[in-house]
């Protein structure tokens, strides 16, 4: 009763900070509502007994993602959406397009099958040695070389931000 | 016990959410947003699964999908001031400049 009662909190306050944020018409505004929305998904994923990830969520999300967004938002001077409409398809198109997509989700992710093989990590496993251990043994093992991968990937963003910011010096 | 339905309500709802942002919005700030909302909505997806599974995969598979939003933001972000510096404007109608 009290996880259903709090899975309810965290899924509410997640939708209406969403809606907040595609709704507002000062870009600032919508990056600030994204911050309780990303301490909400951590909140899930704390119900969902992954506490590393919760942890990890603040961390670049909150912390590292949405400063780099207020920085941009606060470094451009954006006046012009308020004297001019602020959506470019009308909210009457694309509101119902949503609802129908979300239906079509919800009645085919519902109906799908997803009793697979179960994995060697139930909840008393993880509890004996700690979440994040459990993610290092599979992460260091089967997903080694993604992890690598991802690494470069990180290293390309970082000369790629640089190389497209900087001014031209001629 | 929260069942997983309701993980995949949420999550799609959220997906949804995002969706009708990147469509209906013209700041192209407000859909990087929409597109950060996509993402963390798979990635609720993805740990609710992973424990339903009793799986660590799923919550190694969010790391990825982490490290390649943060390279998409900081890309993005990039492109919007380079953009910003030639073109003066955010708004996704007025970058017309391959439209002839």
């Amino acid at each position: 009763m009290l996880l259903q009662t709090g899975f309810i909190y965290f899924a509410t306050v997640i939708v209406v900070c969403a809606l907040m944020v595609i709704t507002r018409k000062n870009p600032v505004h919508s990056v600030l509502f994204m911050l309780p929305l990303f301490f909400h998904v951590a909140g899930i994923f704390i119900m969902l007994n992954a506490e590393f990830v919760a942890a990890v969520q603040v961390l670049v999300y909150a912390g590292a993602i949405m400063v780099l967004f207020l920085f941009v938002v606060m470094l451009l001077n954006i006046q012009k959406e308020r004297v001019r409409p602020r959506v470019g398809l009308k909210w009457t198109f694309t509101a119902p397009l949503g609802l129908t997509l979300f239906g079509f989700l919800v009645a085919i992710l519902v109906r799908s099958q997803y009793n697979g093989t179960q994995g060697s990590f139930t909840i008393e496993a993880v509890k004996q040695i700690g979440n994040s251990q459990a993610i290092g043994q599979v992460l260091y093992t089967d997903f080694l070389f993604p992890f690598e991968v991802a690494s470069v990937i990180l290293l390309v963003a970082m000369v790629g931000a640089i190389v497209l910011a900087k001014k031209r010096l001629d | 016990m929260v069942p997983l339905n309701w993980y995949i309500a949420l999550s799609a709802a959220v997906f949804c959410i995002g969706v009708a942002g990147v469509l209906s919005r013209r700041n192209i700030i407000i859909i990087f947003l929409s597109i950060e909302l996509i993402l963390n909505s798979v990635n609720i997806l993805l740990v609710a699964y992973s424990h339903f599974l009793n799986s660590m995969r799923g919550q190694v598979f969010v790391f990825f999908i982490m490290a390649v939003a943060a390279a998409e933001a900081a890309i993005g972000l990039a492109i919007i001031i380079a953009l910003y510096r030639n073109k003066e404007t955010v708004l996704t109608d007025e970058i017309n400049l391959m439209k002839w």
